[in-house]
């Protein structure tokens, strides 16, 4: 159904991330670690590093291989049709932006770690329940001639495996992104089970001491590395959301097929055909919509923010319908913990708080036309 | 040719070539339509016509030996985005271009393509669309105009409805049912005749927006030459169907005047005002454009990468339904959203003020876009019939 057009690398990406993500990366394998308890599990990394994915957007000057963000987006959709756990849009895609557009020998040496899988690193942003990176009350402050980092985060995703946090915060008036590790004095991490079985924590950071090399950007160039961060968080998010919405919409077209009741196939009712049509346009105007948003960031061109913002927050509301609708038409057996539309919900719901929702975003489109 | 000496031989050309008049923006009436009856506007219209035409790009993608620029689709997007750079006017829009055009490309004869398509390309001859009737409208193949073969022609007798511009149009491209013991489908033949025929005539239908774009379209034993068949007897629905998905795509890309494009948010920040925090003074409103505004940069985000795709050579299909439903539902939003926000002021009907009420007209034209070329519910069952292979 896809009418975006990829070059040879791409389509060879997309084409070894579906090969690769079905056999042994599946949903049966995220079946076993829900199972298992084990929310934390980054196991799939060193295969993940062995293909070069974790260093897909860092440049192959650090290790990386460069490709860039359609590439990973394609990866992203097929992580979300897999629902396959994996610390790729933490490390991979947050942290690696950040570090490569920062700059500085010790951003560069995370970057190279991380590409090869030797290290992950997250984003410790949000303060509150919902995404609003631009309030910060973390400080940066000078004591005595040393400095010190406090205060507070939340739905930290992967914190509870990170080897590093890029942490907001404040000093004096300027944004600082500081590289914290969370084993240093001071650090209390509080890890806990969301409903997508995945690991996302709190980390309270009491007068933890860094050092004047730990603050990777400040000011305005921070703020400019956190753009670019943010922009590319959120198209990738929304691409994973965009897989795990086209596997629900695949699997409800296909119990359409073949479901009878009252003597009839249920896809022979048109209540439910023009739902499942209208479904299918939503499903392909925000699948061109991402990936516009993808090229505008490999272009760094003028629409970054407004095609990145403008598509998590179309992919929220086509995620949710996508999921929603797979549920119902399903009948009472979509409610089963048997069937995988309640795990793409559950998914779903978690990718749209992450990085902001429709609301979020919208409003910043609103703004931005004036009004 | 290397694509940038095209580019830059292109805008060297359209500077020279592109009157200043037709550099800028167009209403409704400024739309050059070609044809024996067409009364251009102004002397640079004409010669805008007739400079492009002579190169081939009032239809850029044709042939050459066809009246066309031949050019690759690459070319097509340089010549589209300079065309955009200096704000110039399409230099002829009509059904021919958009629908008869391609479908005698796909299934006329090579005699058929070297008479009607120059015609078409320099304007000459405007063309209207004979579908619909008063018993087949959602459901067009049960259409019952008769074409009785009498030996060395066709005799055609019927009624036709919503055709659009028949008044002015000089032929015709018609849907005719010449096998009356085939099945639904298969009885149907695709003919093509003059509306100055004896037995022809037409009645405008005057439509809630005061407008009469439509006609009902009588035909009365009328003589349609044997070699004025397109594609084999019967074969008619095949070719109508192809034809459709051009229509639909026309329709879904908003490829006309019938898509007034305001400026929703400066609209509404005159008409409502902001609050003390810098937004819309309706919260409800302004939250029912926000998802709009969303909607709309998707929108064009698809319209952009169908493009594309379509340019790499590829057809859309019946995916064609899927742009129709999504464009036209759009835009039936934005014609709302336009009229909430002006208010008791786009309530004017007629006089100078408020361009002589166009935003209530636009409105209430706009609710047509989901029922022309087929309703929203017929491209609904299409996709999920052609696409997503649910049971008939």
């Amino acid at each position: 159904m896809c009418m975006e057009l990829l070059s040879e690398d791409q389509q060879l990406i997309a084409d070894s991330a579906a090969g690769f993500l079905r056999d042994g990366h599946g949903i049966a394998a995220f079946r076993a670690l829900k199972e298992a308890g084990d929310d934390a599990n980054s196991a799939i990394l060193p295969e993940l590093a062995e293909m070069g994915w974790m260093g897909i957007v860092i440049p192959e000057a650090l290790g990386g291989l460069g490709l860039g963000y359609r590439a990973a987006g394609l990866i992203a959709e097929e992580l979300g049709r897999n629902l396959t756990v994996s610390p790729f849009v933490s490390s991979a895609i947050l942290a690696g932006t950040a570090l490569a557009s920062a700059g500085g020998e010790m951003a560069q040496n995370w970057a190279r770690k991380i590409a090869i899988g030797d290290a992950v690193v997250t984003q410790a942003m949000d303060e509150a329940a919902k995404h609003r990176p631009e309030r910060i009350t973390t400080t940066v402050s000078a004591a005595a001639g040393a400095l010190t980092l406090s205060g507070r985060k939340t739905f930290v995703v992967d914190g509870g495996i990170a080897d590093r946090l890029i942490v907001t915060a404040k000093r004096g008036d300027d944004l600082c992104l500081v590289l914290v590790d969370p084993q240093a004095a001071g650090v209390k991490r509080a890890s806990q089970v969301m409903l997508d079985h995945r690991n996302a924590g709190t980390v309270i950071f009491e007068e933890v001491p860094i050092a004047e090399a730990d603050i990777l950007a400040q000011g305005r160039a921070a703020e400019d590395v956190l753009a670019k961060t943010l922009s590319a968080g959120r198209a990738i998010a929304a691409a994973e959301q965009l897989g795990i919405a086209k596997a629900a919409a695949e699997q409800t077209y296909e119990y359409l097929r073949t479901r009878k009741q009252f003597g009839v196939l249920i896809g022979q009712f048109q209540a439910l055909q023009h739902r499942a049509a209208d479904l299918y346009c939503e499903l392909a105007q925000v699948s061109s919509l991402i990936a516009a948003a993808l090229n505008a960031l490999d272009e760094d061109n003028a629409e970054v923010e407004t095609l990145t913002r403008a598509a998590k927050a179309k992919m929220a509301r086509v995620g949710r319908q996508a999921t929603e609708e797979g549920v119902q038409m399903h009948g009472g057996i979509g409610m089963t913990d048997e069937m995988d539309l309640g795990l793409f919900m559950k998914r779903d719901r978690a990718l749209t708080e992450f990085l902001g929702d429709a609301g979020y975003h919208t409003e910043w489109v609103l703004r931005q036309r004036g009004i | 040719m290397d694509i940038d000496i095209f580019r830059s031989e292109t805008r060297a050309w359209l500077e020279a070539n592109c009157p200043a008049d037709m550099r800028t923006p167009m209403g409704e009436d400024d739309i050059c339509w070609g044809g024996r009856k067409f009364e251009f506007r102004s002397p640079a219209q004409k010669q805008w016509l007739e400079v492009m035409a002579a190169k081939g790009w009032t239809v850029p993608a044709w042939p050459k030996a066809y009246g066309g620029g031949g050019l690759s689709g690459d070319e097509q997007k340089v010549l589209t985005e300079e065309m955009q750079r200096i704000n110039a006017r399409p230099p002829l829009q009509s059904f021919g271009i958009w629908m008869l055009g391609p479908a005698l490309l796909q299934f006329g004869t090579e005699e058929q393509k070297r008479h009607y398509l120059p015609q078409i390309a320099r304007g000459e001859i405007r063309w209207c669309q004979g579908y619909s009737e008063p018993g087949a409208g959602s459901d067009l193949a049960g259409l019952q105009t008769k074409g009785v073969d009498t030996g060395d022609h066709f005799e055609v007798t019927g009624q036709k409805i919503w055709t659009s511009y028949a008044d002015k149009a000089d032929w015709i491209f018609c849907l005719v049912r010449t096998e009356p013991d085939e099945k639904k489908h298969t009885g149907i033949s695709f003919l093509l005749f003059d509306m100055e025929s004896a037995g022809v005539s037409t009645k405008p239908i005057k439509l809630i927006s005061g407008a009469s774009p439509f006609c009902e379209t009588f035909f009365d034993a009328v003589k349609v030459p044997k070699d004025q068949i397109v594609g084999a007897r019967g074969q008619g629905w095949t070719i109508a169907k192809y034809l459709l998905t051009h229509e639909r795509e026309m329709i879904g890309a908003a490829d006309s005047a019938l898509f007034a494009k305001s400026d929703l948010a400066e609209d509404a920040v005159s008409a409502i005002g902001l609050d003390d925090t810098g937004r819309l003074d309706d919260p409800m409103l302004r939250a029912e454009m926000g998802q709009f505004l969303v909607d709309e940069i998707c929108f064009d985000a698809h319209l952009d990468m169908t493009g594309t795709y379509m340019r790499a050579g590829h057809e859309l299909g019946a995916r064609s339904a899927e742009l129709k439903y999504l464009g036209t539902e759009l835009n039936k939003r934005r014609q709302s959203l336009r009229v909430a926000a002006g208010g008791s002021d786009d309530l004017v009907w007629e006089g100078a003020a408020n361009d002589g009420g166009q935003a209530a007209k636009d409105w209430l034209r706009s609710k047509a876009n989901t029922i022309e070329g087929g309703t929203s519910e017929v491209m609904l069952s299409i996709l999920s019939k052609a696409v997503l292979k649910l049971p008939g």
